[in-house]
């Protein structure tokens, strides 16, 4: 046979032709699998996998089952996936990669996050860390803005392109049970039910679908917090210069303080390629307490002396609201049963200490997938066939973080002050240590001592001290 | 910047069901603080005095599930839109 480099241009074209035959006929080739796979399970109303939602835990376990072969079919409420989910939103790198391999070079991307800012906001200014280093970008960055209504749409064509189908506009209602076993869902679809081996639940924080069978109760409203946030356009240039980093690099800033009025809250601010992401979660019962309201909090962050300038001349573009699951370790329901898995969010898989909700949410679908994969190849797809699940994810960083952090919610909720008076008493303090006024540095030691003494005094502020070194040990 | 003029921005499917409502309006007369009003991220319940009841327009409905989890007696009767209605956001 010849190589067809070697030709000339006329006949190269034949053989190119010739040998992108086969290359041409494969997706026609895959669409025809798809699409009879799909009719068949549609035929029969059964599937191997259903999954329920298509934010990042569902569509990883999607695109990890149907490389597997299986037939898997993602059922999102949305009019596209991605269309319903808001997030801060730092993506990382890991453990995506590891199905989908460089998927930096197509996915869509904001900014690839060269510097990473802790600040602590008093009523005058902040006080700050930033840690920034050449090894969080290069060619293979940490971690990344990004766009959920454009991040999970390309997350679900992959998983498409990996054989699964996506089913937009399909609400589920509830689970289809028989003898105490999940066997598939009820949809708002026209023939509203379909079957499947195992249910995969990935709705996210505000999950229905465990709540109706049981696994659930009620979520709390100390559980999850209530988080509101804008996009803010700005010219590319313009956030260059103001987070002094280069095109493509970005900056985040996590902020607490005075903004949560004495509630536990966060905020945060990210560096899009063209805009700024600024938002603000207060836990919900919290919010509740102070009787605040959600948009309130954030027009009071923008106008915070901090902030101000880094926001200014831009224009609001979308205006969006969520909830973070906020109950760690000690509020993750049970994980599996017959016929069903728990992923994501819905199982309350957020480290909230990191800012991590999405990786965790992604290695959860993938460890689903693995059960699953399991499951099938035993023909066992009762509570003990998936049980493999709960172990593999115990033994994650996922179940380990939580567990390293499963005090500190309740530990925040019980020390204001963390909230209150230490942001404010530290900018303070540090103003005074800087302001040259006259008075001598021993003078300023004094005072400096005093206000501490005044506003949390020194036995509360070593207590708190220790208590939260324990907590996060 | 004013909530209403936010909330121009999101885009929205519109239902010509409402997926969420209080069940009980004895129960809100009763209900001290009444935060589903203050907690909602977008200003979708309203106390209308003249007949003391607590009103929802969820046609701005964000499907954030605040009301659903703040409400102190379970008060809210709250599913999802059905498919393809609701928020559908540019961004997110
Ligand atoms: C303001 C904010 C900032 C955050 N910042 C970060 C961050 O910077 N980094 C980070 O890693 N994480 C962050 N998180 C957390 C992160 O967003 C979540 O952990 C992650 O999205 C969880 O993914 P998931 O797939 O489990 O759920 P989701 O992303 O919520 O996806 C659930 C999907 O299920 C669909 N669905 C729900 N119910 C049904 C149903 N009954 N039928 C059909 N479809 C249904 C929904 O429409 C949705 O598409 C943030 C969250 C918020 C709210
Ligand atoms: S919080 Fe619940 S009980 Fe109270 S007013 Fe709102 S719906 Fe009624
Ligand atoms: S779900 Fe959220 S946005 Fe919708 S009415 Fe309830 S609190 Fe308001």
């Amino acid at each position: 046979m010849h190589e067809p480099q070697g030709l000339r241009t006329p006949a190269k074209m034949v053989a190119a032709v010739y040998f992108s035959f086969p290359l041409l006929l494969l997706p026609i080739l895959r669409a025809c699998r798809t699409k009879s796979f799909v009719e068949a399970a549609m035929a029969e109303d059964k599937f191997d996998v259903i999954v329920v939602g298509a934010g990042p835990s569902g569509l990883a376990a999607a695109v990890s089952l149907a490389k597997a072969g299986l037939e898997v079919a993602v059922l999102e409420r949305g009019v596209f996936a991605g269309s319903k989910n808001v997030m801060g939103g730092v993506f990382y790198r890991h453990p995506l990669e590891e199905i989908l391999p460089d998927f930096w070079h197509e996915a869509p991307l904001e900014r690839a996050i060269v510097e990473q800012r802790l600040w602590m906001l008093g009523a005058h200014g902040h006080t700050g860390i930033a840690v920034r280093s050449d090894t969080f970008g290069g060619i293979k960055p940490n971690c990344w803005t990004v766009f959920r209504a454009k991040f999970d749409r390309w997350l679900a064509q992959k998983a498409e392109a990996a054989g699964a189908m996506i089913l937009t506009e399909a609400t589920v209602e509830s689970l289809l049970r028989e003898n105490g076993k999940v066997v598939g869902v009820h949809t708002n679809l026209e023939d509203g039910d379909l079957r499947a081996d195992v249910v995969i639940i990935a709705e996210g924080a505000n999950s229905l679908l465990l709540r109706d069978i049981g696994v659930h109760p009620e979520i709390k409203p100390n559980q999850v917090a209530t988080a509101v946030k804008e996009i803010i356009a700005l010219p590319a240039g313009k956030i260059e210069d103001r987070f002094n980093v280069e095109p493509g690099q970005g900056v985040t800033i996590e902020l607490f303080g005075s903004l949560s009025r004495g509630g536990v809250g966060l905020g945060f601010l990210y560096a899009n390629r063209e805009s700024i992401s600024l938002g603000i979660g207060l836990l919900t019962s919290d919010l509740a307490r102070l009787q605040v309201k959600p948009n309130d909090l954030l027009e009071a962050l923008k106008e915070h002396p901090s902030i101000r300038p880094l926001l200014a001349s831009g224009s609001t573009e979308e205006y969006m609201a969520h909830l973070i699951p906020e109950g760690g370790y000690n509020a993750v329901p049970r994980l599996y049963g017959a016929g069903w898995l728990v992923v994501g969010d819905a199982a309350m898989l957020v480290d909230s200490v990191h800012r991590e909700g999405s990786n965790l949410a992604v290695k959860s679908g993938l460890l689903a997938a693995a059960a699953v994969v399991r499951a099938k190849e035993n023909n066992d797809f009762s509570a003990a066939g998936l049980a493999s699940y709960r172990n593999a994810l115990r033994d994650s960083f996922v179940m380990r973080d939580l567990k390293k952090y499963k005090g500190l919610s309740h530990f925040l909720e019980s020390h204001p002050h963390f909230f209150t008076v230490y942001p404010d008493l530290i900018n303070d303090a540090g103003t005074a240590f800087f302001t040259v006024n006259g008075q001598s540095k021993r003078e300023m030691q004094r005072r400096l001592l005093k206000m501490i003494r005044q506003r949390r005094g020194l036995l509360g502020l070593m207590l708190d001290a220790v208590q939260g070194g324990l907590t996060l040990q | 910047m004013k909530l209403e003029d936010k909330l121009f921005l999101v885009t929205f499917v519109p239902d010509s069901e409402t997926h969420l409502s209080a069940i009980k309006q004895e129960t809100c007369r009763t209900c001290a603080g009444k935060p589903c009003i203050s907690g909602c991220p977008a200003a979708c319940w309203e106390h209308e005095a003249e007949k003391n009841e607590v009103l929802v327009s969820f046609e701005g409905c964000l499907e954030c599930g605040t009301c659903r989890i703040i409400c102190p007696y379970h008060n809210i009767q709250w599913k999802y839109p059905r498919g393809g209605f609701g928020v559908k956001y540019k961004f997110g």
